[in-house]
């Protein structure tokens, strides 16, 4: 059994803080794409999270994520509220200690449902909202996470699928994006989408946010090495150059359609970038991370156009970005893997062996079926429950006053009179 | 007296401001608008999707001054507001019926 390292120690836990940051980051990106009047209450939907699943993950999903393995499927209750997940090593992580191996786990349980805020924004009550979300991180993420990480039938191992997924392509963004549209179809389209121009209220913001996100995914990616190590560095240039590479290939079709290179399109090329580099960061050479990055911004560019001829509001693309570049990034880390540069991983394609895209189809397929209809059926329940949409009077006046009983941007001050009782 | 109300594009106010002042024009009000007249609006891109957008930004300059002011005002105002191209924006007259100085009460052109 090996010891505890104080290097790999210390990575984890700067990753797990890089990785909370990405949060109040999406929290950002998102605010900053919806209408002046929806966005606290857009912002409230990711950095609640941080509140709500933070909690929710300590008490019953890392233990189902990454408990003792019952039939491959989830994990059991060993952990609940984190029983005996301190100081000492865990068999998954046997270099650091348990509890730094968890906080670095609840981070990514955390912005994994703020993912799909994205595909409701502007129209979701906060009551439906946090419902959904809890039963969606126990029932959704947690078995998911088992499937892939925890010893479940998608990983490596004996008899398993043995697909790759380096830090959550398949158990967070495929996962995420499927979850978006299986929400955006049940809510319906915001009122008066797609004939009014439904425009970001604050461009600087979505930038703002897009460069949190690009700076906490290098613990994201970078920490799922869960060791400071060549695959953690490896991983982190992969990162990088996935993300740079994303938004290149984005702005490349939209300037030549659109005759304009839009921040907005250089914001979001480069999280479709973070997104298709995640299964493949700790597997791939950097010329391949380049390639990843590029065709994930191009093909997100063209699944984002599409989105108006498919009838679905998923208000802030999340489908697009998250669900197809999280397939872009799963397919191509078949065929750009090679162990090479990670004695781990496998060799894909490009290295001889065929046999690992059909690895990473299988692990996508299975993840997208359980999540759009274990979506489907949360989001059902939550509506009989507590009701998911708000009244069309809540919609018109936005969701900061009707939810929130607050205005993001006061133009004049005074006006009126504190009450104190 | 009247108020002279002008639309005026936002990067002209500067030289606007400049115009009335060396016009003689003590006080002005400005607020920004948006607005189109038939100039009508312009594109904005968002993410592959193009927006037709009608309301353009505008700055609009309210300025109050005796009858025998108007004609040197309205022309300061064109003559520093005019690019030539489509979309300088509109200037109106209106009659102003009282003004009064909160301060000290006093009123009509003494007010000014």
């Amino acid at each position: 059994m090996p010891e505890i390292d104080s290097g790999d120690t210390a990575w984890i836990l700067v990753s797990a803080a890089l990785v909370m940051f990405m949060t109040p980051g999406l929290a950002l990106f998102y605010g900053g794409l919806v209408r002046s009047k929806n966005v606290l209450g857009t912002i409230m939907h990711s950095f609640f999270a941080l509140g709500l699943i933070s909690v929710v993950f300590m008490m019953v999903g890392y233990t189902l994520a990454f408990g003792s393995d019952v039939g491959k499927v989830v994990g059991g209750l060993d952990f609940l509220f984190l029983n005996g997940v301190g100081a000492e090593a865990s068999d998954i992580a046997p270099t650091i200690p348990h509890s730094t191996y968890m906080i670095f786990q609840l981070m990514f349980a955390v912005i994994t449902p703020a993912l799909i805020t994205g595909a409701f924004a502007e129209r979701m009550k906060f009551k439906g909202y946090m419902v959904f979300m809890a039963l969606w991180s126990v029932l959704v993420y947690s078995p998911v996470a088992h499937w892939v990480w925890g010893g479940g039938w998608l990983g490596g191992g004996e008899g398993n699928v043995g697909a790759l997924d380096f830090a959550g392509g398949t158990v967070v963004h495929i996962n995420a994006g499927v979850a978006a549209l299986a929400a955006a179809i049940y809510l319906g389209k915001r009122k008066g989408y797609p004939q009014e121009a439904m425009r970001p209220h604050n461009t600087p913001m979505v930038v703002t946010g897009a460069a949190i996100l690009w700076f906490g995914w290098f613990g994201f990616n970078g920490g799922s090495a869960l060791a400071a190590d060549g695959v953690a560095s490896g991983a982190l240039v992969a990162t990088h150059l996935g993300a740079a590479a994303g938004m290149l290939g984005w702005l490349l079709p939209e300037w030549m359609q659109h005759k304009a290179p839009t921040t907005v399109g250089a914001a979001t090329g480069a999280v479709a970038g973070l997104v298709a580099i995640t299964p493949a960061a700790g597997f791939v050479e950097p010329w391949a991370a380049v390639v990843i990055g590029l065709v994930a911004g191009m093909i997100c560019y063209a699944a984002v156009s599409l989105k108006p001829k498919l009838g679905y509001d998923d208000s802030l693309d999340v489908v697009g970005v998250h669900f197809v570049g999280g397939l872009v990034g799963a397919v191509l880390t078949g065929v750009f893997a090679t162990t090479a540069v990670n004695a781990a991983g496998a060799d894909g394609l490009l290295y001889g062996d065929a046999s690992l895209v059909p690895k990473q189809l299988i692990a996508v397929a299975a993840t997208a079926v359980y999540s759009l209809i274990a979506s489907l059926a949360l989001l059902f329940i939550t509506d009989k429950l507590v009701g998911l949409r708000v009244s069309e009077d809540e919609e018109m006046e936005g969701l900061d006053l009707s939810q929130h009983a607050e205005a993001a941007y006061t133009y004049a001050e005074g006006g009126g009179t504190m009450s104190t009782h | 007296m009247k108020m002279i109300t002008s639309v005026v594009k936002p990067f002209k106010l500067e030289e606007v401001k400049e115009a009335l002042r060396l016009a003689g024009v003590q006080g002005m009000t400005v607020t920004e608008a948006r607005g189109f007249g038939r100039q009508r609006g312009h594109t904005e891109v968002y993410r592959g999707s193009e927006y037709q957008v009608d309301f353009v930004p505008k700055v609009k300059v309210e300025v109050l001054c005796d009858d025998d002011q108007v004609e040197s005002v309205v022309e300061a105002i064109m003559a520093s507001a005019r690019t030539g191209k489509i979309g300088d924006g509109k200037i109106f007259v209106l009659p102003v019926e009282q003004a009064y100085r909160i301060r000290t009460g006093e009123m009509g052109t003494e007010a000014l």
